[in-house]
C-alpha cells in the first residue's frame, strides 16, 4: 500500500470502528439492565446450594459421624449416655435415640459449605440449607448451638447416668464378690466418664440461631 | 446582557457581579445534571443500572455527592507549593467559566455582545492550561507532572485545529460574534452551517463537505481540549493516577470536576452556536422567540455533552504519539484544505 493510501485508509479505519463501537454502546444503552437490586431482589439459589448448616436436633441421634466426616472440624458433638428408665423418644424416621446431646456446636465460620457431613448422618438431621445472610459483629456469634438441653437438664442426666453406672459398678463388685470366693476385687473403675463433660454445661445454652 | 444591566443599573459594582455570576445559575445546575447523566449513561451502556437508592431512580447522588465532597478534608501535600497548589483549581475554572460570557443562550441573552466572541473564548480558555501546569507543578507529585505535561502539550496542539475549524464558520458568516453567527443561521435546520449555511444552493452544496468536516473537527478538537476520553491522557488513570488533580481533595478536587463540565458545556455551545445553528430553531419561525430560543441552545448543548458521554464509554485512550499525529497530521492538514476550498467557493 503506498503511502497515501495507507495514510487516507487510516483514517478510514479510525472513524469506521469508533462507528462500530459507537454503535455497540448506543445498542447496549437501551437493552435492559442486567443488575438485579441484590438486597431488594435476590436471585433463585439452584436446588442443590449448600449454604449454612442447619440441625434438626429433635432428630439426632448423637452419633457423631458428622463432626468425624467434617474436614475442618466445625462441629463439636458431646453427648450423655441415657439411662434405661428415661425414654429418650425416637427420630422421625422411627430410631430409638439412646444419647442426649448436651452440646451440638457448628462453627459456621470454619465451615466450608462441602457438605460432607450431610452424607453419612443416618437420621438425616443436619442438612444444608439456602440461608447465606448470616453475617455477624462479633464473631464468636456463628458458633451456633443447637442443643436445647438446658443446663439443668444436663446435670439430670448426668446425675442419673453416676448413679446407673454406680449402681451398675456397685452389681458388677457385688457379682465379683459372690461369683469369687476371693474377696476384695477392686471394682472397675470405668464409672465415671461424664466427669469430663463438665466444663461442656455452661456452654451448653439452648441457642437456636435460625 | 451587560448593556441591559448597565443601562438599568447604571456604573455600579453592582452590575459587573450580577453579569458575572449569571452564568453561574446554569453551570451549577448543568454540572449537577452532567454528573448524573454521565453515570447513568455510562451505567446503561454497561448494561447496568447506576444510582438507585438515592431519590428516584438515584436522581439526587450529584446532590449527596456535593455534600460528601463539602465535608472532606481539604488536604494539602507538605511538599506542595501551597500558594499555587490553592490557586490552581480556580484559575482552571476560571478559564472554562469565563467562555461563558461569550456564549449567546438565546436570542436575549448573551453575557458580553462583544464583536471578538470566538476569539475571545479561545484566547481566555488557554488561561486553563496554566492552571493546569500550575497544579501539576505545584503538587510535588510525578503523576501529577506527568498529566500536567501532556495536558499542555495536548491543549496548545489542539488548539490549531480547534481555531482553523472555528476560522471556516467565521469565513462564512463574516462575524467572530457569536450572536451575529447564530442570526446568520435563522430560518430553520437548512440554513445551519454545518448544511452550507443560508446560502444559494449550489454555493451550498458545494460548502457541504468542508463544513462538515470541519464541524466534526471542531468537536473532536473540543473533546480533546476538555480532556476527556478518548484524548484524556492527562488524567488517564490507569497510567497516572489521576493525573494533574492526584494530590486534590475536598472543595479543591470538586472546582476541578466543576471545570471540566462547564468546559464540555462551553465546547459544546461553540460547536452548537458555530455549525448547529446556536438558538435558533430547527423549524425556521416555528418555536422560537427569546425562550424557546434558549430551550433550543441548552437542547443541542446537551446533545453534545451526550455525545461527548457517549464517545467517552465507547473509545479507548489514545497513546501520545497517536495523539499528536491525529492533530498534526490528520486533522490540520484537514482543515487547511477547508479553509483554503471554503474561501474559494465563497470568493466565487
Amino acid at each position: 500500500m503506498s503511502e497515501v493510501r495507507l495514510y487516507f485508509n487510516n483514517i478510514w479505519m479510525a472513524l469506521s470502528t469508533a462507528a462500530i463501537g459507537m454503535k455497540t454502546t448506543i445498542r447496549h444503552l437501551f437493552t435492559p439492565a442486567v443488575t438485579i437490586q441484590y438486597p431488594d431482589v435476590k436471585l433463585k439459589l439452584p436446588e442443590r446450594a449448600r449454604n449454612r448448616l442447619y440441625v434438626n436436633i429433635d432428630d439426632c441421634i448423637g452419633c457423631d459421624q458428622c463432626a468425624m466426616a467434617c474436614p475442618v472440624d466445625c462441629i463439636s458433638i458431646e453427648t450423655i449416655k441415657g439411662t434405661p428408665d428415661q425414654d429418650l423418644g425416637v427420630t422421625s424416621t422411627g430410631q430409638k435415640k439412646r444419647l442426649h446431646v448436651p452440646v451440638f456446636d457448628i462453627d459456621i465460620a470454619k465451615c466450608c459449605y462441602c457438605g460432607l457431613c450431610v452424607y453419612p448422618c443416618p437420621t438425616e438431621c443436619i442438612m444444608m440449607t439456602d440461608v447465606y445472610e448470616f453475617s455477624e459483629f462479633d464473631r464468636h456469634n456463628l458458633n451456633y448451638h443447637y442443643s436445647r438441653m438446658s443446663p439443668g437438664e444436663i446435670t439430670v442426666a448426668k446425675e442419673k447416668l453416676r448413679k446407673a453406672d454406680e449402681e451398675a459398678a456397685a452389681k458388677k463388685a457385688a457379682a465379683a464378690a459372690a461369683a469369687a470366693a476371693k474377696p476384695a476385687t477392686p471394682p472397675p473403675a470405668a464409672g465415671t466418664p461424664p466427669k469430663q463433660e463438665g466444663g461442656a454445661q455452661e456452654q451448653a445454652k439452648p441457642n437456636n440461631p435460625s | 446582557m451587560y448593556e441591559l444591566l448597565h443601562d438599568l443599573l447604571g456604573d455600579s459594582l453592582l452590575v459587573y457581579v450580577i453579569g458575572a455570576a449569571l452564568p453561574l445559575l446554569f453551570v451549577l445546575p448543568f454540572a449537577v445534571v452532567a454528573v448524573l447523566l454521565e453515570m447513568k449513561v455510562s451505567a446503561h451502556m454497561q448494561d447496568r443500572v447506576a444510582y438507585m437508592y438515592t431519590g428516584w431512580h438515584g436522581v439526587l447522588q450529584p446532590v449527596a455527592d456535593i455534600l460528601k465532597l463539602l465535608q472532606k478534608e481539604d488536604t494539602v501535600p507538605a511538599a506542595a507549593d501551597k500558594f499555587l497548589f490553592r490557586l490552581a483549581p480556580f484559575l482552571v475554572f476560571m478559564g472554562g467559566y469565563a467562555g461563558f460570557a461569550a456564549l449567546p443562550f438565546s436570542s436575549a441573552y448573551i453575557g458580553s455582545n462583544i464583536d471578538l466572541g470566538v476569539f475571545y473564548i479561545l484566547a481566555v480558555s488557554s488561561l486553563a492550561v496554566i492552571g493546569l501546569m500550575m497544579s501539576g507543578w505545584a503538587s510535588n507529585n510525578k503523576w501529577s507532572l506527568f498529566g500536567a505535561m501532556r495536558s499542555v502539550a495536548q491543549i496548545i496542539s489542539y488548539e490549531i485545529p480547534s481555531a482553523l475549524s472555528i476560522l471556516v464558520a467565521v469565513m462564512i458568516v463574516g462575524s467572530l460574534n457569536l450572536q451575529e453567527v447564530s442570526k446568520f443561521q435563522e430560518g430553520g435546520i437548512q440554513n445551519w452551517i454545518v448544511f452550507g449555511g443560508p446560502m444559494p444552493l449550489l454555493q451550498k452544496l458545494l460548502l457541504l463537505p468542508f463544513t462538515i468536516t470541519a464541524f466534526f473537527i471542531l468537536f473532536l478538537a473540543g473533546i480533546a481540549e476538555v480532556n476527556r476520553t478518548p484524548f484524556d491522557l492527562p488524567e488517564a488513570e490507569s497510567e497516572l493516577v489521576q493525573g494533574y488533580n492526584t494530590e486534590y481533595s475536598g472543595m479543591k478536587f470538586a472546582i476541578f470536576y466543576l471545570a471540566e463540565f462547564a468546559n464540555m458545556f462551553l465546547v459544546s455551545g461553540i460547536v452548537v452556536s458555530l455549525y448547529l445553528g446556536g438558538w435558533t430553531s430547527p423549524f425556521g419561525d416555528v418555536m422560537s422567540g427569546p425562550i424557546w430560543s434558549f430551550f433550543w441552545f441548552v437542547a443541542k448543548g446537551m446533545f453534545f455533552v451526550f455525545l461527548q458521554v457517549w464517545i467517552r464509554w465507547t473509545l479507548p485512550r489514545l497513546r501520545v504519539d497517536q495523539l499528536m499525529y491525529t492533530s498534526w497530521k490528520v486533522l490540520t492538514p484537514f482543515l487547511f484544505v477547508c479553509i483554503f476550498a471554503v474561501g474559494l467557493i465563497l470568493v466565487l
